[in-house]
């Protein structure tokens, strides 16, 4: 006989979880008492919403599913940001949460609430185990969903009683999941394969756009392989970067709102878009009308819904990106020189670099370049939100897939430091680093508290300005520099950090930097550097709200 | 923008119906009828929804729906040949020697049912589609239409052409 609590704790480790992220409460006692002797690791978090983060970074840096577990009530709503969180950036996280016993469903019992509905419009998929007999079936499917298709948070919600029942449970005995409404499209379809690659050989400035479904599929090297061997240029989404390496002569760096110039041109430029695992999310087509309106589009999703979302679409392939990839690279035989297009986009390279003012003053974009000389690409960046977020996606240099770790589609800020937590678990022999706004850090600041704890060597690099630097930015810009509620107060973060147990320095100027980054990076627990850069620094270039993507301002004009 | 008939296979289980109908009001769009009830396949329901939209706006809803673990399959009725009914109480004032015998009169043309009398009120129970429900609904009005209550719109493909099948 085994308890649904103990069907649950051995279930996560047949589906080969090794740490799960939680916090505690009334209707989990059943099962904290089974993880009180279990193997399974379990790493405390403060907020339960830290719990959530972290399974998200968890899955994001290793690819695998993340696991997190809240009590009911407050501890399941304190999980809905984080739920929300991976939904708009496809992250596989299974959150398990407490329930009321069956009996008080829907009863307004202590700290009940109805987290399946809550959860209804942000989770790929929920489920209320009413029964111990089910639970085993669930967890299983609840795993396989989220991390297969397009990606994405399952929620279980396991009432008290059904943890706590004892059952004759046989895991060898069940059955392997099939859903018939689950069926996701794997391989693409050839036809349309050879319709994509026809008019690759027809087009005169064709452009990949590539995005994280790239990361996702683990496809970054059939992505590569395909733009050298056609030699298209790549520009990727903020979800793509790291999917070809920053520095490779055919990528063009981020486009969209902050992207580079020779990106965005040479999108509103191409005659032929392949979007590939990418969404035209509003932050990258700027005006939609404008966007890439020269061209036809091939677009690979796995998902069929994003297909001609926004935009109308000339050959979709639906299908996985990695499949759909390596099956255009196998009939790939005809090619073709895009010499005169590619002088184009050169010259647009060399004449926009991303660029800022260098002087003696401390600004944000230095400590980031700093940190990716130092670093050379290895290591893992985790990023808060804002022009923290901007600056890291601009400046540092990405070499490999799931190295970049950022909350895209939702932009949560506080994401990145328990995120960073999760990364940790996934690749511990990395460094990781949480790039943060002063603002950002403040909204999960209590995780010092997990990190010291459990010598969690991450490292935090506060790019502190006093201000939600994004949205002073938009004040500056299109509201008369009326800083409405956007300046705080000075934090010494060193101070704080200090008080939870863990070291810090604070950096005031640039010569400072370079020391302060190597001696984060050399210790071996968890470490906080507060950079008060310069405080008014912008986010260049940028694209106002409802432009085209050709009409940038700031950074070097043509 | 045109009213579409799509129908729905799902799987009969609890809070189907809230995923379903959630989807529509979270993506903006309104629902005009909706009809459920099980199926010939055990362990599933057919949902038959209207809904108004532009064809590209019911492509997408269609393609949302379909993502649904729980949606087996979608399907567009619109450019079909297609039957389809409504069914409706109308309970109505006919006191006997004034309005009872038209009301009677109006309901055979109609091809309704009368299926409660009562001292002072008639229940009637029509099937049709919209445009004829709406037709006897506005006849009986000048007798006193006490109440009205109506059924979702169902929907089926004509001939031997079959609405089954999995995603």
């Amino acid at each position: 006989m085994k308890t649904g609590a103990k069907i649950l704790v051995e279930g996560l480790q047949r589906e080969g979880v090794e740490t799960i992220f939680g916090y505690p409460g009334g209707v989990v006692l059943p099962i904290y008492d089974e993880l009180y002797d279990s193997s399974l690791r379990h790493i405390l978090v403060r907020h339960e919403q830290a719990a959530a983060h972290a399974a998200d970074g968890f899955a994001r840096a290793s690819g695998r599913v993340g696991v997190c577990l809240a009590t009911s009530g407050p501890g399941a709503c304190n999980l809905v940001t984080g739920i929300a969180t991976a939904y708009m950036d496809s992250v596989p996280i299974v959150a398990i949460t407490g329930q009321v016993p069956t009996s008080l469903l829907g009863n307004d019992a202590f700290q009940e609430s109805d987290i399946t509905g809550i959860t209804l419009p942000i989770t790929k998929h929920n489920y209320l185990v009413k029964r111990t007999e089910d639970l085993g079936r669930v967890l299983q499917e609840a795993f396989y969903i989220a991390g297969t298709g397009r990606k994405g948070p399952v929620l279980v919600d396991i009432p008290k009683d059904v943890s706590m029942r004892s059952i004759e449970y046989d895991y060898a005995a069940s059955e392997p999941v099939t859903l018939r409404g689950y069926q996701p499209t794997l391989r693409g379809h050839a036809k349309q394969i050879d319709k994509a690659l026809e008019m690759i050989i027809e087009a005169e400035q064709p452009v990949i756009y590539a995005g994280g479904g790239i990361i996702a599929s683990d496809a970054s090297e059939e992505l590569v392989r395909l733009a050298e061997t056609l030699v298209i240029p790549v520009t990727t989404t903020l979800m793509g970067l790291g999917a070809i390496p920053c520095d490779h002569p055919l990528n063009l760096g981020m486009l969209g709102m902050h992207g580079t110039r020779s990106a965005n041109y040479a999108v509103t430029e191409s005659d032929l878009l392949i979007a590939i695992g990418a969404r035209f999310d509003d932050r990258v087509t700027g005006k939609l009308d404008s966007f890439a309106s020269h061209a036809r589009i091939i677009h690979i999703d796995i998902d069929p819904a994003e297909i001609g979302k926004n935009k109308k679409v000339d050959v979709p392939i639906v299908g996985d990106v990695r499949s759909v990839l390596q099956d255009m690279l196998a009939k790939l035989q005809k090619k073709k020189s895009y010499d005169r297009w590619l002088t184009r986009i050169r010259g647009w390279k060399e004449k926009h670099p991303l660029q800022y003012v260098s002087d003696n003053c401390l600004r944000p974009q230095y400590v980031v370049e700093e940190l990716s000389a130092l670093l050379k690409g290895e290591g893992i960046i985790v990023s808060e939100v804002g022009q923290n977020q901007m600056w890291t996606a601009q400046y540092f240099c990405f070499r490999k897939p799931r190295t970049w770790i950022t909350s895209g589609g939702l932009g949560t800020m506080g994401y990145g430091f328990p995120a960073a937590i999760g990364a940790h678990f996934a690749c511990p022999d990395q460094t990781v680093f949480d790039i943060a706004g002063d603002g950002s850090f403040q909204m999960n600041i209590q995780e010092l508290s997990t990190v010291a704890s459990n010598n969690i060597p991450v490292k935090v690099a506060i790019l502190n300005n006093r201000f939600l630097g994004m949205v002073r930015q938009w004040q500056e810009l299109f509201h008369n520099r009326r800083y409405s509620f956007t300046e705080l107060p000075p934090v010494d973060f060193v101070k704080v950090a200090n008080a939870y147990g863990v070291d810090g320095i604070k950096v005031e100027s640039c010569e400072e930097v370079v020391p302060a980054l190597k001696a984060a990076i050399e210790t071996d627990g968890p470490f906080v550097l507060d950079f008060r850069v310069e405080r008014e620094e912008n986010v260049f270039p940028m694209v106002p709200a409802g432009a085209a993507i050709n009409e940038m301002i700031g950074g070097k004009q043509e | 923008m045109k009213p579409h008939t799509l129908s729905v296979l799902v799987e009969n289980k609890a809070g189907v119906l809230s995923r379903v109908t959630g989807l529509f009001s979270r993506r903006g769009y309104n629902i005009e009828s909706l009809a459920v009830g099980i199926c010939e396949e055990p362990g599933m329901s057919r949902i038959t929804i209207v809904c108004i939209g532009d064809d590209a706006g019911i492509e997408q809803v269609m393609k949302q729906l379909n993502k649904l673990i729980d949606v087996i399959k979608v399907s567009d009725l619109t450019d079909n040949e297609r039957v389809e009914r409504e069914l409706a109480l109308i309970k109505v004032t006919a006191e006997p020697g004034t309005s009872r015998a038209e009301v009677m009169q109006l309901a055979t043309i109609f091809r309704a049912q009368i299926i409660d009398v009562a001292a002072k009120t008639i229940i009637l129970s029509i099937t049709g589609d919209t445009e004829k429900i709406d037709a006897f609904e506005k006849l009986l009005r000048q007798y006193g239409v006490k109440e009205l209550v109506r059924t979702g719109r169902i929907a089926m493909l004509r001939g031997s052409k079959m609405l089954k099948g999995v995603k």
